[in-house]
């Protein structure tokens, strides 16, 4: 199969499960928030509210589409455009697994490994700066327009820890393809401990992971670095005279940001889709162990449920589970699906820290973040790359 | 290919510079160079330049761009208006412009033969190794020297910019 | 249809014209235009395309020091950009205006 057909074919798999994962976390956001805050979420809408994601697309696609009267028309049209543009693209230089051969196809679980892979993210993610300060000054609101500055301005100062924090794992790996940097974290240290850049030696990157999911959150726009598009501080900052597709637009925009965020973290920091131990010790067996013990446990509490519905859901859903850690087992399966699971776990963590600090913290104050972002974050990125890079230089 | 992608982009960029000078909103000719920039990554790219196609678009269409678009905002520019003396410079100095690229083409195509074309891949040397190897050994003292402009340029821009406090 | 007598590749006279014609378009609007910002973006225009000129002519001698050079033009332009924007700010808030034929007062 030639190159151009295998990609196009590659490129429409990926697109497909990006959106059907961005439009579930956000369920998975409003389950976990509800449980946080002792309530319960969506329920209405299909089995557990697991409909809910289409009830929200038809709404916001049926949604009456208005166009202010006073708006720049060409600059509130293109700025969700920019946004969503910039937000999906990053996706296509991020590995999901290593090189896997589907009958006489070999191909690499990724859709193109740049030599430059870690410099086009950073480069698409300060373009994704345009959609937002675009979306504010096309309005023409006040509020628009200083939650876009103030938004843009947070994104711009957090780049700069953001850089110097990925440039410190970059010294000890030396290379800046995707591929590469995670080749370079495999195997264990003693046997046992797996070589990623957080445990690896001459400076294990503990400060540099911290530093860069922190930069993440702000260059996201997450909570507590949500002030300038929060509800209840300037009636919604730069998207407020957005509605139905335009509005969803930014919102996609902000979880495939997340997304991207959470992949590059895993594969600078955790070690991509390496495993957490050898193959020797069983590390073959652990999802299935894990989808195994999660199908016994819905088909338990099954067996007598709490609510009526659950009499039906819960059994479904254990099967899914017993499949689906079945299937782990099949040698040729395992061998694409094992890294897969490695990395969808890692980023699933990364994701679900997220939205457990969304409803655990409180925001920040405006003049708080930038303090924070130049005062406190922006030495201590210095420093890490300075003792990392002597580090290196000495050994 | 490769002359199909580079006439795409190449009238892109002439397209966006065009945009650029004859738009009368600021906003949409800061937006226009963006567009310049862009396709000129691409084509730094074509050339074998994948680090100064990357560091286009992190510093120039990132950072720079992004600092004129705020200052754009901040200080509310509206359209600009054209007077007669413009228009008779406009006159004048076109033609002239239009000699000026036609002098140059023609030295261009007379100095370099039509052969030497531009392959994508053949110029393997713009990697980001290679271009630390030379900037480290042979340019040293250019990159600190930029160090101390960087920060020259940091300290001038704040001090220019900040509020008196009275 | 006829195929049209596109070559397979662009020779490198076609980038240098286009650096050529991206940097009149430069000039043009550093003469033409009277917002200050305006002006200032069509220096960022002609810093550009001599980028693309030592790019193109780093190919031709197959060394990189053109890729090193356009990184230094770079740097510089971004120093350049940061003064000279805070300028700007400074003149607007003393003139509250943009146009450079207002500001005018140490002429005759």
């Amino acid at each position: 199969m030639n190159f151009l057909v295998l990609s196009l074919i590659k490129a429409a798999l990926v697109a497909f499960v990006l959106m059907t994962t961005l439009a579930y976390l956000q369920w998975i956001e409003r389950k976990v928030i509800a449980h946080i805050q002792l309530r319960v979420g969506p329920r209405r809408v299909g089995p557990h509210g697991l409909l809910q994601p289409l009830a929200d697309v038809i709404k916001l696609l049926t949604k009456e589409d208005m166009l202010p009267s006073h708006v720049n028309k060409v600059f509130y049209f293109i700025a969700p455009f920019i946004a969503v543009f910039f937000a999906l693209i990053a996706i296509s230089v991020i590995p999901f697994g290593g090189d896997i051969s589907i009958g006489p196809i070999k191909t690499a679980m990724q859709l193109t490994d740049l030599n430059i892979g870690v410099l086009f993210i950073l480069g698409l993610s300060g373009m994704g700066v345009y959609g937002v300060a675009l979306a504010g000054w096309a309005s023409n609101n006040k509020y628009a327009l200083l939650g876009g500055l103030r938004s843009s301005a947070q994104m711009i100062s957090y780049e700069l820890p953001m850089a110097m924090a990925i440039a410190a794992p970059l010294l000890m790996l030396n290379t800046l393809s995707f591929r590469q940097l995670v080749d370079a974290q495999g195997g264990f240290y003693f046997g046992i401990i797996p070589r990623w850049t957080i445990f690896q030696g001459p400076f294990p990157q503990v400060v540099s992971f911290l530093l860069f999911v922190i930069a993440a959150f702000a260059e996201t726009n997450r909570v507590p670095f949500d002030l300038p598009e929060a509800e209840n501080e300037l009636v919604a900052g730069f998207h407020t005279e957005y509605s139905s597709m335009k509005f969803a637009a930014f919102f996609m925009a902000e979880y495939a940001n997340m997304v991207t965020v959470s992949c590059v973290a895993t594969l600078l920091f955790l070690g991509g889709w390496q495993p957490l131990f050898p193959a020797e010790y069983g590390s073959k067996f652990i999802p299935t162990l894990i989808f195994f013990f999660g199908g016994a446990i819905c088909l338990y509490h099954g067996a007598n449920p709490v609510r009526a519905f659950d009499r039906i859901t819960l059994p479904v859903a254990g099967v899914v589970f017993l499949g689906i850690g079945a299937a782990f087992l099949i040698p040729i399966v395992a061998t694409i699906l094992l890294p897969l699971f490695w990395f969808s776990a890692k980023v699933g963590v990364i994701l679900f820290l997220y939205i457990w600090i969304r409803g655990t913290l409180p925001r920040f104050r405006y003049d708080q973040l930038m303090n924070f972002a130049w005062t406190f974050m922006f030495p201590v990125a210095i420093a890490n790359l300075f003792i990392t890079g002597l580090l290196v230089a000495l050994t | 290919m490769d002359a199909i992608l580079f006439l795409l982009f190449a009238a892109i960029a002439v397209v966006c510079a065009i945009n650029l000078v004859l738009q009368s909103h600021p906003i949409s000719s800061a937006l226009s160079l963006v567009g310049v920039m862009g396709s000129l990554a691409v084509l730094y790219l074509l050339l074998g330049g994948e680090f100064i196609a990357m560091a286009q678009l992190i510093v120039y269409a990132g950072a720079i761009m992004v600092l004129f678009i705020f200052v754009i905002m901040l200080l509310n520019a509206g359209t600009e208006l054209k007077t007669k003396r413009h228009l008779w410079g406009m006159y004048a100095g076109v033609p002239l412009l239009l000699a000026l690229v036609g002098v140059v083409g023609y030295i261009v195509h007379d100095v370099l033969p039509a052969s030497g074309a531009v392959v994508f891949g053949s110029f393997q040397h713009g990697n980001p190794e290679d271009i630390g190897k030379n900037l480290f050994v042979n340019y040293l003292l250019p990159f600190e020297v930029t160090s101390v402009l960087i920060l020259v340029a940091i300290v001038g821009a704040i001090v220019l910019a900040r509020k008196e406090v009275d | 249809m006829p195929p049209l007598p596109i070559p397979e590749a662009a020779p490198l006279s076609w980038y240098l014209i286009l650096s050529a014609i991206l940097f009149v378009l430069g000039v043009a609007g550093f003469l033409f235009r009277r917002n200050i910002i305006t002006v200032f973006m069509s220096i960022e225009l002609m810093l550009n395309a001599v980028n693309l000129s030592f790019v193109s002519f780093s190919y031709k001698l197959k060394q990189n020091d053109g890729h090193i050079f356009s990184f230094f033009v770079m740097v510089v332009a971004a120093a350049e950009a940061a003064v000279g924007l805070a300028i700007i700010l400074t003149v607007f808030k003393n003139r509250q205006t943009l146009e450079i034929d207002e500001v005018s007062s140490l002429k005759n």
